[in-house]
């Protein structure tokens, strides 16, 4: 086993549980603006699809790369705009403090 | 240890940064007083990520990479721009997108190292691409389903569980080999496309009102296949933002199936809708009171406490801003209106939230199930309007009942209930509910969006 290997699984470890513990805290009341927002920072797969294009070692992989970046690409823009708009929308009826 | 290039390190910190807003990001989330400073976070977070990406010393071209992100942020805008009830079908849409993403880069990645890909890289590649492919089709189907382009009821036949469970096998089956031999270039496509038809098979059996839990499983399903493609890509950041959206994902798929009292396996494999044609064929001649609009409306502004218990019918029907004119009406009498929404209420978590919140509905009057089933019993009017199986009382009592054990809104508790219903056919899910029958039961046939505006026409006349 490499070290890359052992780092990686020890990150996925720790990011899982951090996700496990903030995320059971998020109300029912967002759980539909959470979806959203978590397929928008999902879409962070774009830095592999990125360089997938830039490198340009095959065409197969720039093709490839390119549509990928174009579905990331509107999943992140796509995903942050609908999820700020539902969010404005939750309003309380308690006088907000200043 | 060995230093890296200056760049590298540069790029690296970035990531590192990136890292951390996007876990704030989703900590912010916890509360609606600062979620959007998390959508600012994660906004920020993904600016830096594919800042730094761009100054990797190996891209040779921008060409191709500025016309990518262009068009896909012209195909975003609409997408993010989608009306408030078509959300449930556009993030089964984004769930597909992100997966495609994903399978594409794990399939590049195959064609430019095979032969030489070490068996880790190999089996996490397998992973990545087996549920990338199955979640893309998935997703489609379901956005299908959603968007009624495909039909909503599950659509089964003999031996189907047998089929998928052939095909996983055989996906999985090919995955193994391939890391065994890397270099058998030629089975690749076909493990791509056996998980690609096993995805459209997964969800086609799947009933509209399973849609919840299978949108969040395909979540997870889109988070896991992201951080095996972060481990292919040596990817830090990658695997952090998979992991999290791996475990929001599982975390709601968890409470969509606790809420429905089902396993995962029995949401995916069940065909809900299958088995309810038997239970309750009694047939004893059971009889509904119904009440007209003015009835209707008379019960209300004597009411001191009405709770509204939306489904997915108000969504249909779009009826959420009648009800807000009905909320205001009630409120301004001096009734106190609250509402109740049950996890799996509509087509994905937290829906009835945000068609509520569109309809400027404050937060602090929708309550979850915990919190209000204690209430029922000093309600003195609980309106149902297109709910039907989360107010089934059976799956308190009927131990035979298919909904058995189902947590549910204890309607039945309240002094009175009104029921907003199209007609007397049973729910989705085909299961008879004992509560129209009941003699505290009001039935009020119609639409959703035209029977609450007719109420809120006798309040205000009778007002006025």
């Amino acid at each position: 086993m490499s070290s890359t290997l052992l780092n990686g699984l020890f990150i996925f470890m720790l990011a899982g549980f951090i996700g496990f513990e903030v995320i059971r805290r998020v109300s029912p009341l967002l759980h539909t603006p959470l979806m959203s927002l978590t397929n928008a920072l999902d879409a962070i797969a774009v830095v592999g699809a990125i360089v997938l294009v830039g490198e340009h070692k095959s065409t197969l992989a720039t093709v490839l790369g390119t549509i990928a970046v174009i579905a990331a690409t509107s999943n992140i823009v796509g995903g942050f705009i609908i999820t700020d708009r539902m969010l404005r929308m939750f309003k309380t009826s308690r006088p907000t403090k200043p | 240890m060995n230093t890296l290039p200056v760049t590298q390190s540069v790029i690296e910190i970035i990531y590192l940064v990136a890292s951390v807003l996007f876990i704030l990001s989703l900590k912010w989330m916890s509360s609606p007083a600062t979620a959007r400073r998390g959508v600012q976070a994660g906004e920020v977070g993904m600016l830096l990520a594919i800042g730094g990406t761009l100054l990797q010393k190996g891209i040779v071209d921008y060409t191709m990479i500025a016309i990518a992100l262009v068009v896909g942020t012209i195909i975003g805008i609409p997408l993010g721009r989608v009306h408030m009830t078509a959300v449930p079908q556009r993030t089964a849409l984004s769930h597909a997108f992100g997966a495609l993403c994903v399978t594409l880069v794990g399939t590049a990645e195959y064609y430019l190292r095979a032969p030489d890909v070490s068996r880790f890289v190999m089996a996490v590649l397998s992973m990545e691409v087996i549920l990338g492919s199955l979640t893309f089709t998935g997703s489609l189907m379901a956005a299908g389903k959603l968007q009624e382009i495909l039909p909503q009821r599950p659509l089964t036949y003999r031996g189907q569980n047998l089929v998928n469970l052939l095909l996983f096998g055989g996906a999985v089956f090919l995955a193994v080999y391939l890391v065994l031999h890397p270099g058998e270039k030629q089975l690749y496509p076909f493990m791509l496309a056996i998980s690609l038809v096993f995805g459209v098979l997964l969800v086609i059996p799947i009933g509209g009102a399973d849609m919840p839990t299978v949108i969040s499983l395909l979540n997870a399903y889109a988070g896991l296949s992201a951080a095996a493609m972060g481990f292919v890509l040596d990817s830090k950041l990658l695997i952090i933002a998979g992991a999290l959206d791996g475990s929001s994902g599982l975390i709601l798929s968890v409470i969509m199936s606790k809420a429905m009292n089902r396993s995962f396996s029995n949401v995916l494999f069940g065909g809900f809708g299958q088995l309810q044609v038997t239970a309750d064929a009694a047939g004893e001649a059971k009889t509904a009171r119904s009440a007209t609009a003015e009835e209707a409306a008379a019960i209300l502004s004597a009411a001191n406490k009405v709770v509204v218990v939306p489904g997915y019918g108000m969504a249909v029907s779009q009826a959420q801003h009648k009800v807000r004119e009905l909320y205001d009406a009630l409120t301004k009498r001096g009734v106190e209106v609250v509402f109740a929404i049950h996890p799996v209420a509509g087509r994905m978590p937290g829906h009835m939230n945000v068609l509520l919140a569109e309809a400027d509905i404050p937060y602090d009057r929708m309550l979850d199930m915990e919190e209000i089933n204690g209430d029922f019993p000093q309600t003195d009017v609980a309106l149902v309007i297109g709910a039907n199986d989360v107010t089934n009382p059976s799956a308190r009592t009927n131990t035979t009942s298919p909904i058995y054990g189902m947590p549910i809104l204890d309607v039945d508790k309240a002094r009175t209930v009104m029921v907003i219903k199209r007609g007397m056919s049973p729910g989705f899910a085909g299961i008879d509910n004992p509560l129209y029958y009941l003699d505290k039961t009001l039935m009020l046939f119609g639409d959703a969006k035209a029977f609450v505006g007719n109420i809120v026409r006798e309040l205000g006349g009778s007002e006025g």
